[in-house]
């Protein structure tokens, strides 16, 4: 007999196995599906969620994953790296093996800090929130090493989804705030879109590193 | 309806007329009238009932940084309306631009006055983030490449810093969740503090540690600050000062409300020495770095950095003292810097540059403006008369107190701060006059203002005034 919280282990399990796939894929392409299957893990984490907790309001939030960073998000984004005729390769700031074992580091410290400080808490609301801080880091190391606009916004996206796996590992946490969340992801894509749109008036390449030589002061 | 309802939906409202209206005129005055509306609501609090419900909360903790909030957002309007005619005759904005602009000014006055009487730990967080991700967009307006870049940089370090508040907010939740249930009650901040002392002290500390980090960002905490002197410099010149002015401000509010909580339970961590380290690490790290900043904006943005350090080791040292000095250093410091953007911005519209080197000689050319921009750097450097001066001398005076050797570091970092400014500025002040200038209608009425005030308030304290902000001071513990 499978239990509730074995299911929903497993399901950030994915995701955290997804946030893994993006430190190392090569091409934006791979990149962009494998943050969509990200996003679907979550949705599917959010739902069971919604299911054994008994908080039908939870199914939205869900809906609004599997819909927005399923679909649309990641088939828009691929859409224009398409039609802007962006190089398709990802560069990189160090090499895959040093990614990987700075990843399981930062893997290892999420999980040190909270299994060992939230104690207190009902039951296996403090692994999942673990696996979910995880993600959350790996966002963050993802954002630092891969110098191209798409990417950053992609890891930017893995991170808020990490985010929004801990609001629901908080039992009975508002949907205020989780409505917000979806709803700052959506402000979120905005702002990159104008952005990736404007760095492609005034550049020929998306990758950040031709911002950084823009500086205004020189040094 | 409450008046705090006033402060929080007329800015939005407003933000939807302005949508509407196409002339970049109109546009202007009904910005500055909603702006005074808002105002007027500010200062009516003061008197007004406290309140606390599930949502808002008013007491006089709050009071405080919503009628400085209030009161800048109302006087940068002004300006603001001067600034922009210029930059539509000189062709660097167009109309349309302008209409998008005046809409998210309000937009951004509104979610800052959301987070500051928010009583809900979330809704905090959300009225913050729409604040910064409004100005992100701010500050990208000029669209010139460096421009964009300040912005990408703003934004990708903002939304780091806005992802782990949110999961401190989300430790907060699960530590008072046994105490209060499940839902709404376990996120209202007031309800919250009730229970301080029955949570686990350990979520506590992990949380608090995310919420440093997080709103440290925002406050522009020395090694998260890099996003602060590029979004201050290339952004249009009234965001800078509302940037610098308020919205670091409404950061430390929320850092601050989250001390108060922990405060509550004596086994958690002890807020005061990290935040302590934390601002002497930033005055002392950002007075060095005047030294050596060519572009006048970012030099005041560094300077904006100094002064959050000295604000938030004030607010780490604690105690009534401390507090009530933080406090005032918070309310000079805003008026003052909110000033000495204004003076800047004009004096970089008069010289058609930034750049500290090809700044020089305003008083020959223009002596109103010399006059103005002097007497706000000697405020912001901390000279008497001013109100500047006093609140530094408070806090010091009171570090002296307690633990005389912590005192030499603030000092010691002012006084270097304070060489800079000079160093850097007297060229521009006094220098022979070199390059083109242009003829700039400036707006001197919310540099005087500011001016006076910060000067009224070094010569004389009401007593009032004095009584108000002691009991914003005694919240903090």
């Amino acid at each position: 007999m499978i239990r509730g919280y074995e299911i929903s282990h497993l399901l950030a399990g994915v995701m955290l196995v997804t946030s893994f796939a993006l430190l190392y894929q090569e091409r934006i392409a791979a990149v962009l599906k494998t943050f969509a299957a990200q996003s679907v893990a979550l949705a599917l984490a959010v739902a069971w969620a919604a299911y054994t907790q008994d908080r039908s309001e939870l199914f939205i939030t869900a809906l609004i994953a599997l819909c927005l960073k399923g679909i649309v998000i990641p088939v828009a984004l691929y859409r224009m790296v398409v039609r802007l005729g962006i190089h398709r390769e990802v560069e990189k700031v160090v090499g895959v093996g040093i990614a990987l074992m700075v990843g399981l580091a930062l893997t290892g410290l999420a999980q040190a800090l909270l299994l060992k400080v939230v104690q207190g808490t009902a039951g296996h609301a403090r692994e999942d929130l673990a696996l979910a801080l995880a993600i959350v880091l790996l966002g963050f190391l993802m954002m630092i090493l891969r110098r191209n606009a798409v990417t950053q916004v992609v890891g930017f996206m893995s991170m808020e989804n990490g985010l929004i796996l801990a609001a629901t590992g908080a039992r009975g946490m508002p949907l205020v705030v989780e409505v917000s969340v979806a709803f700052s992801v959506l402000i979120a894509l905005f702002v990159f879109a104008v952005f990736v749109f404007r760095i492609r008036e005034r550049f020929d390449t998306i990758d950040i590193e031709a911002l950084d030589r823009m500086r205004g002061d020189a040094r | 309806m409450h008046t705090y309802q006033i402060v929080v939906l007329v800015p939005y409202v407003a933000a939807l007329v302005l949508v509407a209206i196409p002339g970049y005129r109109v546009g202007a005055i009904v910005n500055v009238l909603a702006s005074a509306v808002t105002f007027a609501a500010g200062l009516w609090l003061i008197d007004g009932g406290r309140t606390v419900g599930p949502y808002a909360i008013v007491d006089e903790f709050n009071i405080v940084f919503i009628v400085i909030n209030t009161l800048v957002g109302f006087t940068t309007s002004i300006f603001s309306a001067s600034y922009i005619g210029h930059e539509i005759k000189t062709g660097r904005l167009s109309p349309g631009f302008v209409r998008f602009y005046h809409a998210m000014f309000q937009a951004m006055m509104g979610s800052m006055n959301v987070a500051l009487v928010a009583n809900n730990i979330g809704l905090i967080w959300v009225g913050l983030e729409l604040a910064t991700l409004i100005t992100v967009v701010m500050v990208g307006l000029y669209r010139t490449p460096q421009a964009i870049e300040a912005a990408w940089k703003y934004f990708i370090l903002a939304s780091v810093g806005i992802s782990l508040a949110f999961f401190g907010t989300i430790l907060i939740y699960l530590a008072g969740q046994p105490a209060l249930g499940e839902g709404v009650p376990a996120m209202t901040w007031s309800l919250l503090q009730g229970v301080a002392a029955k949570m686990d002290p350990a979520i506590l500390d992990l949380a608090f540690i995310f919420l440093l980090i997080g709103y440290g960002t925002k406050i522009g905490l020395a090694p998260l600050h890099a996003w602060l002197p590029d979004a201050h410099a290339e952004g249009p010149t009234p965001i800078s000062a509302v940037l610098s002015g308020l919205l670091l401000n409404v950061a430390l509010y929320a850092l601050l409300r989250f001390k108060m909580l922990i405060a509550g339970q004596p086994a958690a961590l002890n807020p005061g020495p990290v935040m302590i380290v934390m601002g002497l690490v930033s005055l002392i790290f950002a007075a060095f770095m005047l030294y050596q900043r060519r572009d006048i904006k970012r030099l005041f943005a560094y300077s904006s950095i100094e002064h959050m350090g000295l604000m938030v080791f004030a607010f780490g040292m604690g105690g009534p003292l401390a507090n009530f000095a933080g406090l005032l250093h918070m309310a000079m410091h805003s008026l003052t810097k909110s000033g000495i953007f204004f003076s800047v911005g004009h004096i970089a519209q008069a010289k058609g540059t930034q750049r500290i080197a090809e700044i020089t000689g305003l008083s020959d050319t223009h002596p109103r403006l010399a006059i103005a921009f002097a007497l706000a750097v000697l405020a912001i450097s901390g000279m008497p008369p001013f109100g500047v001066f006093t609140s530094e001398f408070l806090i010091l005076t009171t570090t002296f107190a307690r633990e005389p050797w912590l005192a030499l570091l603030p000092a010691f970092g002012l006084l270097v701060g304070f060489g800079a400014l000079l160093m850097r500025l007297q060229g521009t002040i006094l220098g022979v006059p070199t390059g083109p200038t242009h003829r700039v209608d400036a707006s001197f009425v919310p540099i005087v203002l500011h001016l006076a005030l910060v000067l009224a308030a070094g010569v004389f304290l009401p007593a009032m005034l004095v009584a108000w902000f002691q009991r914003a001071a005694e919240l903090l513990g």
